[in-house]
């Protein structure tokens, strides 16, 4: 386990930069990188993932990275655990909207099946080496990513009563 | 949209399961149900063989999406050589809210109406570990008053003992004891009537918020408290009698849906699930939140990974929080029940009358909600059915930038096709049953 | 004769209503009110709120629907408790189709009636755009009293047959909105059994 934490360089964990968020050690791997880290990270007692998940930064993109890190449109984030260390960690990896493709965790965790369908069905970001990436929540023919930034939330224009013409009174008890 | 546009094929092939003669064995070997357990010559022998058509053709049939034992809209596919289940996959999805897109939209406020009705079996869990992880990113974590802090455990404990209720009801019918589905609900309604006093709803509360605790606890509340604690623990033993020792239970229970520690570690399975297998789990007594590392309770293990084994849990964790409750009330302190820092919490009403700068602060509040710094947190508890986690990406706006809830759920499903493997049909619903997945948290 | 050959097409459904089949036509919308069984079709939260209303507390069996049918064929009327989301629809519609006239819906809930909180690309925005409402209850999710103030305002309509009549003419449900009813603070516990 590698680990520089020298006050003028910035802290590395397994060479990646190691920042802190609210008390909580972050790990920014690049896409080549993020495989051989959390494999580093499996055998170093995080056997557990509690949650990939992915964020959309279409229209946040000055957001606080270390240096070396260039912000891409999507972010991956793997929260994984410790039991033995009753420790958590947090890995974040950079992917670019118009690639938008990582390498799947499933061989490692397999509980993250679900988890990167989630990711795939609400971002469209596509994980090789998935067993089976299809559709969750979504119906299987819909159109688009509903959690991108660029997809409307889908509300429609409330009426209001006063706009139609009164309705006849239904018969009661 | 009219009615004709929504007859389509509502049967979403892609996400079914395929027959086993159109898998290769890789497919297979690396399918949920199979990943731990099959060996790579099983595979090999299921996959790229032929298939015979001589010998016995497995059937796959479809279980749900509407179905009185599947707990919500759950929809199982199950391939099954007679009784015999082989390949299970849950498809869900059915109950798809959106609720992570709307929060987007709404206010850090009103974000606790929209996190409640995930889990809706106990919201008051939900609202906590978003109001938690709200309160880490503004950084008044440590400054949240006494009293609301222990009002929070207090409730959340209540809403495990309700949830645990409603699982035993649940389990009952399920197994067949369809009068254990009267008893629970009895009990529960209870613990809910409590709930509409102190809250003002039976459900979906909307109570504990970014800052403490909506309102303070009414008069009197010690005495329906004591009341419970005293009613419900004979009501318990009389479950024993009813449930736990009988044979017909063990026989239904016992050694029905295994899965071992290593399996549920690998799929990520938290709550009763991991506890059944023997490892002793539990983020009230392993990552402490609110004050409960002032509390002592046991944590409750099992040792065979069996149905059986999630339903002792759950019966006697009712009982451990009873034994938390009775603490509480010995030592809940007096005090405000929210912060006083007027960027997030409201004013009182009768201020507004009176300060402008009250008016103002209740207003902007209200209307356009309170900023918070830019970051991101993962805060997680122990609610009934595992850890739940709330992931919020935040940009300095008032409303979340991207929030994400870690549904307990959502992972422990994935358990299911490795415990029914094997398994006959009729165990299906007891094992669905014993995983006591909440629909509402799994799809959000 | 009329009355022969439509019973003899339709069964009961098939009388028409004049002055010598009142009376028969009375007695079994009488009969149908008392003893309509709901098609279990529990979504989200709401369904919990009818599980209670079934229960021991507030005792859907007083009014002859304790028992939920599993299967649609054997049901009368379909609560459709809970959030609707696209993927549920069809499945919805199915098992609508799949039941027997005659058959009501009531809507339980502010998202079966409209959406409800959730106005966005993953609800349908109220289930009668789907499926015919006779009755909406609102409320999130609606206390045991509101659904049973909606279930007994149902049953009012079937017992004097003006539904049946309008929906044969125009296809539509019955349309009633109810008020809610919020739930009660000086109940008194009900403790059953003795220990």
């Amino acid at each position: 386990m590698s680990d520089s934490t020298s006050t003028d360089a910035p802290a590395t964990l397994y060479g990646v930069p190691l920042t802190d968020s609210r008390g909580q050690r972050v790990l920014h791997p690049t896409r080549a990188e993020y495989l051989k880290v959390v494999k580093q990270l499996l055998s170093d007692t995080f056997t557990m993932c509690s949650d990939l998940t992915a964020v959309d930064f279409l229209t946040h993109a000055g957001r606080t990275l270390p240096d070396g890190i260039a912000p891409e449109r999507f972010e991956v984030v793997v929260n994984l655990l410790s039991i033995e260390r009753r420790e958590r960690i947090r890995v974040r990896v950079q992917v670019p909207g118009d690639d938008a493709t990582l390498p799947s965790l499933f061989d490692m965790f397999p509980g993250t099946e679900a988890m990167e369908r989630e990711v795939y069905d609400m971002f469209g970001i596509v994980f090789t080496d998935h067993p089976d990436l299809t559709r969750i929540l979504m119906p299987e023919d819909w159109d688009g990513f509903p959690l991108r930034k660029d997809y409307e939330t889908g509300r429609i224009p409330v009426q209001f009563t006063a706009d139609f013409p009164a309705r006849p009174e239904a018969g009661a008890q | 949209m009219s009615i004709v546009d929504v007859i389509r094929d509502g049967n979403e092939p892609a996400q079914g399961l395929k027959p086993r003669g159109e898998q290769t064995a890789r497919e297979l070997l690396r399918e949920v149900g199979a990943v731990l357990r099959m060996s790579e010559a099983e595979a090999a022998r299921l996959g790229d063989l032929p298939v015979d058509p001589s010998e016995d053709q497995t059937m796959i049939i479809n279980m749900g999406p509407q179905h009185p034992s599947t707990h919500g809209v759950l929809r199982l596919m199950l391939e099954l050589q007679g009784e015999t289940v082989l390949r299970c996959k849950p498809i869900i999805g059915y109950l798809h809210t959106g609720m992570e897109k709307t929060a987007e939209s709404l206010t850090y406020m009103q974000g606790g109406t929209n996190v409640t009705r995930m889990d809706y079996l106990s919201p008051l869990n939900n609202e906590l570990v978003f109001s938690l992880a709200v309160e880490k990113l503004l950084g008044i974590e440590d400054d949240i008053p006494e009293r609301a802090v222990w009002m929070r455990m207090l409730l959340s404990e209540l809403n495990r003992m309700s949830s645990h209720l409603l699982f035993l009801a649940t389990n009952g019918m399920d197994i067949g004891a369809v009068s254990m589905m009267i008893y629970g609900w009895r009990e529960r309604e209870e613990v809910l009537r409590f709930f509409q006093k102190v809250t003002g709803l039976r459900m979906n509360h909307n109570f504990i918020r970014p800052g403490g605790v909506a309102a303070d606890l009414p008069a009197g509340w010690r005495d329906d408290v004591l009341f419970l604690l005293d009613m419900i623990p004979p009501r318990l033993d009389e479950y024993d009698v009813l449930m736990t020792g009988q044979p017909i239970w063990r026989d239904r229970l016992q050694g029905v849906g295994v899965i071992t520690a290593e399996e549920a570690l690998a799929l990520g399975a938290t709550g009763p699930i991991l506890r059944s297998t023997g490892v002793p789990w539990d983020l009230r007594r392993d990552m402490p939140y609110l004050r409960y590392e002032e509390m002592e309770f046991d944590v409750v293990v099992g040792g065979y990974g069996d149905a059986y084994d999630r339903y002792a849990i759950r019966l006697n964790e009712i009982r451990e929080s009873i034994r938390i409750v009775h603490q509480i009330l010995d030592r809940m302190p007096g005090g405000d029940v929210r912060i006083q820092n007027k960027k997030v919490t409201p004013p009182p009403r009768a201020r507004i009358d009176e300060s402008m700068e009250a008016l103002i602060h209740h207003f902007k509040i209200f209307t356009e909600g309170f900023k918070v710094p830019e970051g991101e947190v993962y805060v997680a508890i122990e609610s009934p059915r595992g850890e739940i986690g709330c992931y919020i990406a935040s940009d300095g706006s008032p409303t979340p930038y991207r929030m994400h809830m870690r549904a307990p759920s959502f992972v422990n499903i994935q358990c299911l096709p490795h415990m029914m493997r094997g398994g006959l049909v009729a165990d299906a619903v007891a094992v669905i049953s014993s995983v006591d997945p909440v629909l509402g948290e799994v799809d959000r | 004769m009329g009355i022969v050959h439509d019973i003899a097409e339709d069964g009961l459904g098939g009388l028409q209503h004049n002055a010598i089949t009142a009376r028969l036509e009375d007695l079994v919308n009488w009969a149908r009110s008392r003893s309509s069984w709901p098609a279990s079709f529990g979504l989200a939260c709401c369904a919990i709120e009818m599980m209670a209303t079934g229960a021991a507390h507030y005792d859907l069996s007083r009014f002859g629907m304790e028992v939920f049918r599993a299967s649609p064929r054997q049901a009368d009327i379909m609560i459709v408790a809970g959030r609707v989301s696209q993927k549920m629809a069809p499945v919805l519609r199915q098992v609508y189709d799949q039941m027997m006239e005659p058959k009501w819906v009531i809507s339980m809930g502010v998202c079966a009636s409209s959406g409800g909180m959730f106005n966005n690309y993953a609800i349908v925005q109220g289930v009668d755009q789907v499926v015919p409402v006779d009755v909406y209850a609102p409320g999130c999710p609606p206390t045991p009293e509101t659904l049973i103030h909606a279930i007994e305002t149902l049953h009012g309509l079937i017992e004097n047959g003006h539904i049946l009549r309008r929906r044969a003419e125009t296809g539509a449900g019955a349309d009633v909105h109810i008020t809610e009813i919020p739930a009660g603070t000086e109940s008194v516990p009900v403790i059953l059994g003795t220990r």
